[in-house]
């Protein structure tokens, strides 16, 4: 697993990012909070990933404590990304305040969004 | 007169500390718990736009929050001093195609209009205010 992003200059974690890969199948653990001070790392991170030819994403949210729209936009931007190689982005969340964002913003037809990184990679799998 | 006012340098970092202002506001305002996530993320949303907006045009202007109990409802206006027709929304933030919303319609303000119980966008002098409101459903302590 590759940590990418340390303590901040402040002090205080607002975001963590780790990925790491399995079956072939990038997992990108994030931990904290996605908003427009974020949110940029998050999108750094993803277009690495997609540089190193991974276009089979999967992010995990489970540890995520808020999102915003800047937020969503850097997902969507990630999956139009790894769709353009033919690829794919899969979340993870089972929090109802995070789901309901994607809900309200109509996301949730977008994504394929699974309750667990095992259950993310089986459906990916089985889309093969 | 507003409860409490905040103004704050529109750079990225500040906006959780409008967030949390808010919502700790709200609290105790007596804003329903369940409600308190809300109001912290619609006001998130809309300090992110003005924030946005003000880095592309008006970097060394403050943004202006402003949180009123009226007893009845829980009203908070963020104003900003950029036109609603300069907003505009950044590279890759609006809207793919399949949600069954517009496609020009911003995140931020899709997200703003769900989860607030009234919102209204207004020009305010030479910029943008976004009004947004909650009815209080429980009793400040």
């Amino acid at each position: 697993m590759t940590l990418e992003t340390p303590a901040g200059a402040g002090g205080l974690v607002d975001l963590k990012l780790a990925h790491s890969n399995k079956d072939g199948i990038e997992i990108v653990d994030v931990e904290g909070e996605i908003d427009v001070y974020t949110a940029p790392r998050l999108r750094e991170l993803l277009i690495e990933l997609v540089n190193k030819k991974n276009y089979q994403l999967v992010v995990n949210m489970e540890k995520v404590e808020f999102l915003d729209s800047t937020g969503l936009g850097v997902l969507v931007g990630g999956l139009k990304r790894v769709r353009a190689h033919d690829g794919s982005l899969d979340l993870v969340c089972t929090q109802e305040r995070i789901l309901k964002i994607f809900r309200i913003t109509g996301l949730t037809k977008v994504f394929g969004i699974h309750e667990s990184v095992d259950q993310a990679i089986a459906a990916r799998k089985a889309e093969k | 007169m507003a409860t409490v006012e905040v103004t704050f340098t529109p750079l990225p970092v500040h906006v959780r500390t409008a967030r949390l202002v808010a919502t700790a506001v709200a609290r105790r305002s007596g804003v329903a718990e369940s409600l308190l996530d809300e109001v912290r993320l619609a006001v998130g949303e809309a300090c992110s736009r003005a924030v946005e907006a003000h880095q592309r045009h008006c970097p060394g202007v403050p943004i202006r929050v402003a949180l009123t109990d009226d007893g009845e409802r829980f009203e908070v206006v963020v104003t900003d001093a950029v036109p609603e027709s300069e907003h505009g929304l950044p590279a890759g933030i609006g809207l793919p195609a399949g949600t069954g919303l517009p496609e020009d319609t911003g995140l931020g303000l899709a997200v703003i209009v769900g989860l607030a119980d009234d919102v209204r966008i207004e020009s305010v002098g030479p910029g943008t205010s976004v009004t947004m409101s909650w009815k209080r459903r429980t009793t400040a302590f």
